[in-house]
């Protein structure tokens, strides 16, 4: 019976095993793939986040400069984040928070002439999968 | 004697995923046992006529959600092996830091079910603690705790720098004291022992027949791990598989324990060996041909036939897993058990069910 | 690519087998692959000293093929999961499902290359039968 006696003296007058959530949250680490953000000013409206999404959740539509995302649909991979020919999609450290209903996010800008740099990553994306 | 036929599953408290066992029972004592599959098929080698082959990495991932990066490695090498691809020595070392790190992390898992199977919940939460740590080191060096998508044609995305290198060191060694203090709780207590010992027990030739894999085998005293192949770098590292010969549940834990302290071995062997370099090498063309690629999980020997025709999509990607290989081992096992047993026994082969029917 | 490939008969499937199982190779497993509209590749892996080897049977659809529980008893979990997705009906299963192992007993169309397949369990579908129901 006194075996456990001096186990329960220390977990009372020590600190506990576990962090008091949620008074006391956990700050995200970086490069967490957390929510997707797209920075619509820099956006191109290339299409290649579609063609590269495994769960097909980005519509873009070129001429009408729409960028339509489901965050429903997204499995948070970060494929299009590291694709991005124009960078304008990040990915935060911190997870979509819930929501109530089903919501489509869709962003619009202004399709743009691709500058030259945007334009040779595009040609290399492109030669990947057309060989 | 009458015979009763009692439904073990789909819901069980012990199991992870959903199985069905139907056992017949002659005054508490098995006497055969017929399984059911099929609760959690979702035709995942069928989306290869969907998806084309580099998005296929992600959904080949999702096949398990405790040894994904395994899966997609295994993928990988395989149309690696297609395309004639060469991966640079130090995404091979990356990838290997990861898998042995998925590998400590599906074990504690395990272990911590294992003691929940009997009973012992503190022991069960104990052990999740633990594994919390490395889930935190898969979240800051990938971005996700386990689906942790790192794996690319060609090789990884992510690189580690030697601050988190030096990071995830002292984690490990947190991880070890831990597990040595619970050490003794698992392997010597005479409860767990009770339970365990002696129970379940799979002769060697038994499971050399029907096909066992994995630490199901290894605690049989069959030497079979198939990082002893030397895929990926692990012809760089020292590697000696862990074997034990009594073919009971004790012996299988005792294995996958084992594994856990072999695993830290290998990591601070890989940091220690790290090539400099690149991380990627570019992929380009597409597959054509057949392969067959095999890895090993933390359950067991998983093997990939890809047939591939020079187009975007595969012509067939075939999946055999390592629960699929031991379900039949299980099945010899069960009769001649007490009912009560048969709880800790059907947990003691770590049935991934979702990897099973993919 | 695929090393050690032998390419086997029907009538010769089973005997090979026994054979090989009388060298120490472990079974692995079987894998199945379409080759055209009527012809299925079914590979037998097995394994020994982490060595693969491999037979390649190629059938045509609608053809049953021997099984080979009677020498490996751990293949029934595969050939049955094979008669479930392809179509593919094996002759001596040791332990039949009659194609409930994944699929419901109302699912007439099996998952992969869609062949039909007919819903009564025990009897075999005879050749005629099964490409007359294909065209449906």
């Amino acid at each position: 019976m006194f075996k456990m006696t001096p186990n329960i003296i220390h977990n009372l007058f020590h600190q506990k095993a576990t962090r008091r959530y949620p008074r006391v949250v956990r700050p995200a680490f970086e490069n967490v793939r957390g929510a997707l953000f797209n920075d619509v000013a820099k956006c191109t409206f290339c299409g290649t986040c579609e063609v590269k999404c495994p769960s097909q959740c980005i519509t873009v539509d070129k001429t009408a400069g729409l960028w339509i995302y489901d965050p429903f649909a997204c499995v948070f991979c970060g494929i299009c984040a590291d694709i991005c020919p124009s960078e304008s999609l990040h990915q935060q450290s911190e997870y979509r928070l819930p929501l109530a209903g089903r919501e489509t996010i869709m962003l619009k800008g202004e399709p743009k002439h691709k500058t030259e740099k945007t334009a040779k990553l595009m040609k290399e994306i492109n030669d990947d999968t057309k060989d | 004697m009458p015979k009763t036929i009692i439904p073990f599953g789909p819901q069980h408290p012990v199991l992870p995923e959903p199985l069905h066992l139907k056992l017949t029972v002659e005054d508490e004592i098995i006497v055969e046992v017929f399984p059911a599959l099929g609760f959690v098929h979702r035709g995942l080698e069928g989306l290869v006529i969907h998806k084309d082959f580099q998005q296929m990495i992600q959904v080949v991932e999702r096949v398990c959600g405790i040894c994904s990066m395994i899966h997609a490695m295994c993928y990988c090498q395989g149309i690696e092996e297609l395309m004639e691809i060469e991966v640079p020595p130090r995404a091979k070392m990356l990838r290997i830091i990861w898998s042995e790190l998925h590998r400590i992390q599906s074990h504690l898992l395990w272990l911590g079910l294992f003691a929940d199977s009997f009973g012992f919940e503190s022991l069960f939460m104990q052990f999740w603690k633990i594994r919390e740590k490395i889930l935190d080191v898969n979240e800051a060096t990938t971005g996700n705790r386990v689906i942790v998508s790192v794996n690319l044609i060609g090789g990884v995305r992510r690189d580690l720098s030697a601050e988190q290198i030096k990071w995830i060191l002292s984690n490990l060694c947190w991880v070890e004291e831990e597990i040595g203090r619970l050490e003794s709780t698992l392997m010597s207590d005479y409860t767990v022992k009770k339970r365990t010992a002696g129970k379940g027990v799979l002769p060697r030739e038994k499971a050399f027949e029907l096909g066992a894999v994995g630490p199901t085998a290894r605690a049989s005293g069959i030497t079979q791990d198939l990082r002893m192949l030397g895929y990926s770098a692990f012809d760089w590292l020292d590697f000696q598989p862990v074997v034990e010969t009594d073919g009971d549940c004790y012996a299988r834990s005792r294995v996958r324990f084992r594994e856990v302290l072999g695993s830290i071995d290998l990591v601070r062997q890989a940091v220690s060996k790290m090539p400099g370099g690149e991380i990627r090498t570019k992929a380009k063309g597409r597959p054509e041909g057949e392969t067959c690629t095999r890895i090993e999980q933390p359950r067991g020997e998983l093997l990939y036939y890809i047939k591939a025709n020079g187009s975007k999509n595969l012509e067939r990607l075939r999946i055999r897993t390592p629960t699929f290989a031991n379900i039949p081992a299980l099945l010899s096992i069960l009769p001649g058990m007490w009912l009560s047993d048969v709880p800790v026994v059907v947990l003691s082969i770590d049935p991934c069910i979702s990897c099973t029917e993919r | 690519m695929l090393r050690d490939v032998n390419c086997l008969s029907l009538e010769a499937l089973v005997g090979e087998v026994a054979k090989i199982k009388v060298q120490g190779y472990r079974f692995v497993t079987l894998s199945v692959a379409e080759r055209d509209s009527d012809t299925f590749d079914i590979f037998y892996h097995f394994d020994k000293n982490l060595t693969l080897k491999h037979f390649k049977l190629s059938v045509s659809k609608g053809l049953p093929v021997p099984s080979i529980t009677p020498v490996y008893l751990a293949a029934f979990l595969v050939e049955n999961e094979i008669q479930d997705l392809f179509g593919i009906r094996f002759n001596g299963l040791v332990v039949n499902y009659e194609r409930t192992l994944y699929l419901e007993p109302e699912t007439k169309v099996t998952p992969f290359c869609r062949c039909t397949v007919i819903r009564t369990p025990g009897v075999e579908p005879t050749p005629d039968a099964a490409t007359a129901s294909e065209d449906n």
